[in-house]
């Protein structure tokens, strides 16, 4: 039987590997964006399980509010992402150094 | 209570939602800014302003909003403080051919954003509000397309400010899970008698990414970079209103729905408050660039509002309004004064650039020299009636812990002083290093403006403020 703490325990090892995704990737800028939406993904596996488990509807409509922000977080991102691209003509993180200190 | 009524008292909020939406298309059907457009969102803005600072008082939307004295007192604040970046930023970005229709479009959605905030009653609208500013704030720190280093400041600022938001997320998610609801003051009953590991657990995560956005130490490294990157008059409108907003929500959360485990929320707050003040002064003593070097202040003075917080109570509050209030005068003052400066067609953006200064520009350095001088809480500056209220509030909680962080606080203080003095002694004592251009009238203005408030008028204000940030924080947590 699959109860609530499967479900939690799966959402914190996706959050950690976001979380982790995040901070160790020293690659590609689009892996970063990859990252915050396996982040925000895992919440909505919290959210929707707590949800069944609590027999409330909020839960739900929560995740339904993180959904529509993620893609408009998405959509703002990429568009700061092409410009970054357009004045480098790279996306690779360590590039992204010119200021320091 | 029906919708008519919900919405009488969301009014700021839905004046600048429609605003918004009809500057967008009139925008777009227009195709470039103009001063008509501008002054459109300005008068949008005021219009908030005065709508949330006479509007009833109470709890719309089944909880999710609460107009409150706090919320009123903030969003007046949040408000003015939006609308003044509105002609600073369209004339700096005018001169570097920059200007857009969609600055005002976005100043006014992060107000909105600003103002849902402040007036989250329920961690769903906590979360949207929080969203709503920070995608606005993300497109304005890289809104100049072609420069390399406002493009890098923007995705810096954009990668940090998603990651805290996951923060926040991941800790809504688990209190909702572990207390069962989403409202503060059905969360406040559970946590009545002190949080259970779950929900603290949530708490933490909740706190960590409120600290992101009020870039608070050990979560502020994105703020130097972003300050160094972003536009001038940008940086001087989100170092003042954002912080604003998000340390009302967060003491909304802390007080209204989490008022039951303040021991446990406490420590946490007076560690982070410690660390955002020490960071801020021993990093900035390195700095040669002077919008890292007002990051870093920022992030110390940050610190100081953490502690009137963490002080708690109606006392703790209200320094912490106070502080905040008489803080972005300061900052906005200051990066208006950095907006008007230029040399040869150059920000002048380094310590050396203001070398001189007072024989250059005699009313700026002045103006300048007020601002760090407030900063640094030398009196009667406003600055100092800032951390006297906090220093206050946390020496009359009787709590020795309280007491401590409150002489760590001072010390810090006075380590920070060397940097500002550093700035005052290049300008008024150093050689001139060349003749500056004329600067932009509009951005002198608010400077004058604010530095006049810094000094004298802040003490004629302060008999007029504390009175109402008393009544705000009254009405506040019970």
């Amino acid at each position: 039987m699959i109860g609530l703490p499967h479900y939690l325990t799966v959402a914190a090892i996706l959050f950690t590997i976001g979380v982790f995704g995040i901070f160790v990737n020293r690659k590609n800028i689009i892996v970063i964006l990859m990252s915050i939406e396996l982040i925000l993904l895992a919440v909505n596996i919290n959210l929707v399980a707590f949800s069944a488990f609590l027999h409330d509807v909020t839960g739900q409509i929560f995740a339904m509010f993180v959904l529509t922000v993620a893609a408009a977080e998405a959509a703002v991102g990429l568009a700061i992402l092409v410009t970054f691209f357009r004045n480098r003509g790279d996306i690779a993180v360590d590039d992204a150094s010119m200021m320091k200190g | 209570m029906n919708l008519s009524s919900a919405l009488s008292l969301a009014l700021p909020e839905v004046l600048l939602a429609v605003s918004a939406l009809v500057l967008v298309i009139w925008g777009a059907f227009l195709g470039r800014t103009s001063a008509i457009f501008s002054g459109a969102a300005v008068v949008a803005l005021l219009g908030a302003a005065a709508a949330a600072a006479v509007g009833p008082h109470g709890a719309a939307f089944n909880g999710a909003y609460v107009a409150d004295g706090v919320a009123a007192f903030a969003k007046v604040a949040i408000y003015i403080a939006s609308a003044l970046a509105i002609p600073l930023g369209d004339r700096w970005l005018g001169a570097r051919g920059d200007a857009k229709f969609e600055f005002p479009v976005l100043i006014v959605l992060t107000a909105l954003g600003m103002g849902v905030m402040a007036s989250a009653g329920d961690l769903i609208s906590l979360y949207v509000g929080v969203e709503l500013h920070s995608l606005a704030l993300y497109v304005l720190a890289a809104f100049r397309r072609d420069d390399a280093k406002g493009s890098e400041a923007g995705l810096k600022y954009f990668v940090l400010g998603a990651l805290s938001s996951g923060l926040l997320l991941y800790g809504a998610s688990l209190i909702y899970g572990f207390a069962g609801s989403t409202k503060f003051t059905d969360i406040a009953v559970v946590v009545s008698n002190g949080a259970d590991t779950g929900v603290l657990f949530g708490l933490v995560f909740l706190i960590c990414g409120l600290a992101f956005k009020v870039s608070a130490a050990p979560f502020h490294m994105w703020t130097p970079d972003v300050y160094e990157g972003a536009p001038t008059p940008v940086v001087g409108f989100f170092a003042a209103a954002p912080k604003l907003a998000a340390m009302v929500l967060l003491a909304r959360v802390l007080q209204e729905a989490f008022g039951g485990a303040e021991a446990q929320w406490r420590q946490i707050l007076v560690i982070v408050a410690l660390l955002s003040i020490f960071v801020g002064a021993f990093a900035g003593l390195a700095q040669k660039n002077l919008k890292r070097l007002w990051a870093y202040s920022s992030i110390a003075n940050i610190g100081y509002a953490v502690l009137g917080l963490a002080a708690g109570g109606e006392a703790g509050m209200q320094s912490m309004l106070m502080f905040l209030i008489l803080y972005m005068v300061d900052v906005t003052g200051f990066f208006a004064c950095l907006s008007a400066l230029n040399r040869g067609g150059k920000p002048m953006e380094t310590i050396e650039d203001m070398a001189g200064l007072v024989k250059e520009r005699p009313g700026l350095a002045l103006a300048i020299t007020a601002f760090s001088l407030s900063a640094l809480g030398l009196p009667p500056l406003s600055g100092f009636w800032a951390k006297f209220y906090v220093f206050k509030a946390a020496i009359g909680t009787g709590d020795v812990v309280m007491q401590t962080a409150a002489v760590l606080g001072l010390v810090g203080s006075v380590v920070a002083a060397f940097y500002y003095l550093r700035l005052i002694k290049t300008m008024w004592f150093d050689g001139s290093v060349g003749a500056t251009d004329k600067p932009e009238p509009g951005a002198r203005l608010i400077a004058f403006a604010m530095a006049l408030f810094a000094f004298p008028v802040v003490l004629v204000a302060l008999a007029w403020i504390d009175p109402i940030a008393k009544t705000a924080a009254a009405a506040f947590g019970g």
